[in-house]
């Protein structure tokens, strides 16, 4: 990630920051010029709630460059409370603990760095719902 | 000297926790390095390969700002206590206030003073708000502490953090009496830049470190506001281990039900800048209306901040608002030492 992309993306980054179209009240994620619902400009930033359940997942145990160090780990799909899918990696959690309509909430996590001498990139991820990993 | 008040009274309007979800027993330590765990702690918590002091602080500040039912914009300042910020430099508090929402116009920092760091970005918020400057201050105390494989320390440094946001008496879930805060140049533990471990100053460590500092803030707080231990429900102490905040506690006349509710130490270590911060949350958790808490912290370097609180009406519509400490604690995994050294990011990858 550029500096510049990994600076301008920093709330959605972050803070799970998507938008709102003004126009037919659709809730977007990731933030985009036009909504793809109704045409118009999309402007309107949400802050999304960061729940959501596990559409569907696979486990990369042959990462890309820059994530060699984390493998086995979990990609997801999450289904959002607010309706959006959301690509996004799974944490604090194994591979076989995961199944699809898994309760989920955001977290922002390390995600990688840009060597040893560069910017550290945070990112959301999602992890089991509290509540729920406490009575295991 | 007298105890140290603002002008206008404050409190803290919201608090949250945080601990990863790793527990490395004291005996891995032993099986590798043929150590005695005899009087260090049973596990200490272990940050996963994705976090870092940054991670840390923002889910306990995203606990606090859910308690204090607040929007992020008003807070005027983040501050961040630690000894394991993630830059040498570039601050800490400004990708945490990112993430929670904070607007532009804020204060944001970075404190060090080893375990007192938090604490210290405590006081500082309590000026900031007491003075009239802010509404609303963040600050967080959050560490990932490394100890070098085999030393004494490796048993107890861990990883943790709690946030608070200070904002005035009236939202308070507790308000504060006073505070004292007292510091010495003492030698007890040290880092250089550059370098990957601390190191300790023996036995500078226990009494003219620990002990002369806790006990010097807490006598001097309780006499400035004419307290004795009887009049708190719960007393709170940095927890480098389980014996020396028992072990103060007992000299201060404290009893087990007073010190035991917040002493975390024996379940995730000694969580740096974070734990005396954690023992509060943990205690604040089940306080009731009424109740006073005695919160005690120490750095070596050395020095030691006291705080008397007093819990209000307000407590319990907040305790249910976000994860407790409990919560954080019984969420865990045990780990080995050879996943230890992994998360701990001592396999060379490339
Ligand atoms: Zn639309």
């Amino acid at each position: 990630m550029s500096l510049a992309s990994s600076w301008r993306t920093r709330k959605f980054r972050l803070g799970f920051v998507g938008e709102i179209c003004p126009q037919c009240h659709a809730k977007l994620f990731p933030p985009r010029d036009i909504c793809p619902h109704c045409g118009g400009p999309a402007k309107e930033p949400l802050a999304f709630s960061g729940h959501g359940t596990v559409y569907s997942y696979t486990t990369m145990s042959v990462a890309p460059r820059g994530f060699e160090g984390q493998t086995p780990y979990v990609a997801a799909l999450v289904k959002t409370e607010e309706g959006p899918l959301v690509t996004a990696q799974l944490t604090d959690v194994a591979s076989d603990e995961v199944f699809i309509g898994m309760p989920v909430e955001m977290v922002t996590r390390h995600i990688n760095e840009e060597g040893d001498d560069g910017i550290i990139n945070y990112h959301f991820k999602f992890r089991p719902e509290l509540a729920a990993a406490a009575k295991h | 000297m007298s105890v140290m008040r603002p002008l206008r009274s404050v409190g803290l309007v919201g608090y949250g926790a945080y601990i990863p979800r790793y527990r490395l027993p004291a005996s891995e330590i032993s099986r590798i390095w043929g150590g005695d765990e005899e009087g260090t702690v049973a596990f200490k918590s272990v940050p996963g390969l994705d976090e870092d002091t940054v991670t840390i602080a923002i889910e306990a500040a995203r606990n606090a700002v859910a308690r204090a039912r607040i929007d992020p914009v008003l807070l005027r300042a983040v501050w961040i206590g630690s000894e394991s910020h993630p830059y040498a430099v570039k601050p800490s508090s400004t990708v945490v206030a990112e993430a929670l929402g904070v607007g532009n116009a804020c204060l944001a920092a970075d404190l060090q003073f080893a375990c007192k760091a938090g604490t210290e970005a405590l006081q500082a918020g309590i000026a900031l708000v007491g003075s009239g400057m802010a509404g609303y201050a963040m600050a967080i105390g959050a560490d990932t502490a490394q100890g070098r494989p085999g030393d004494a320390l490796e048993y107890t440094a861990a990883a943790g953090g709690a946030a608070y946001i200070v904002g005035p008496a009236e939202a308070g879930c507790a308000t504060l009496e006073g505070s004292y805060s007292y510091v010495s140049d003492t030698p007890d533990f040290w880092r250089r830049p550059g370098q990957n471990y601390p190191r300790h100053g023996g036995r500078f460590t226990g009494e003219p470190g620990y002990f002369a500092h806790v006990l010097s803030s807490v006598r001097s707080l309780m006499e400035g506001l004419g307290r004795s231990a009887s009049d708190y429900r719960y007393a709170v102490f940095h927890q480098p281990n389980p014996r020396f905040p028992e072990r103060a506690a007992r000299q201060l006349g404290f009893k087990s039900e007073q010190y035991s509710p917040g002493l975390l130490a024996n379940e995730i270590g000694n969580a740096y800048a974070g734990s005396s911060l954690l023992g509060m949350s943990a205690v604040l958790d089940i306080a009731q209306p009424g109740d006073r808490i005695l919160l005690v912290s120490f750095g070596s370097g050395a020095g030691s901040d006291a705080f008397s609180w007093l819990v209000t009406d307000t407590l319990p519509k907040r305790q249910s608002l976000a994860p407790t400490t409990r919560a954080y604690i019984e969420r865990k995994t045990i780990i080995d030492y050879a996943t230890y050294l992994r998360l701990r990011g001592q396999l060379v990858m490339h």
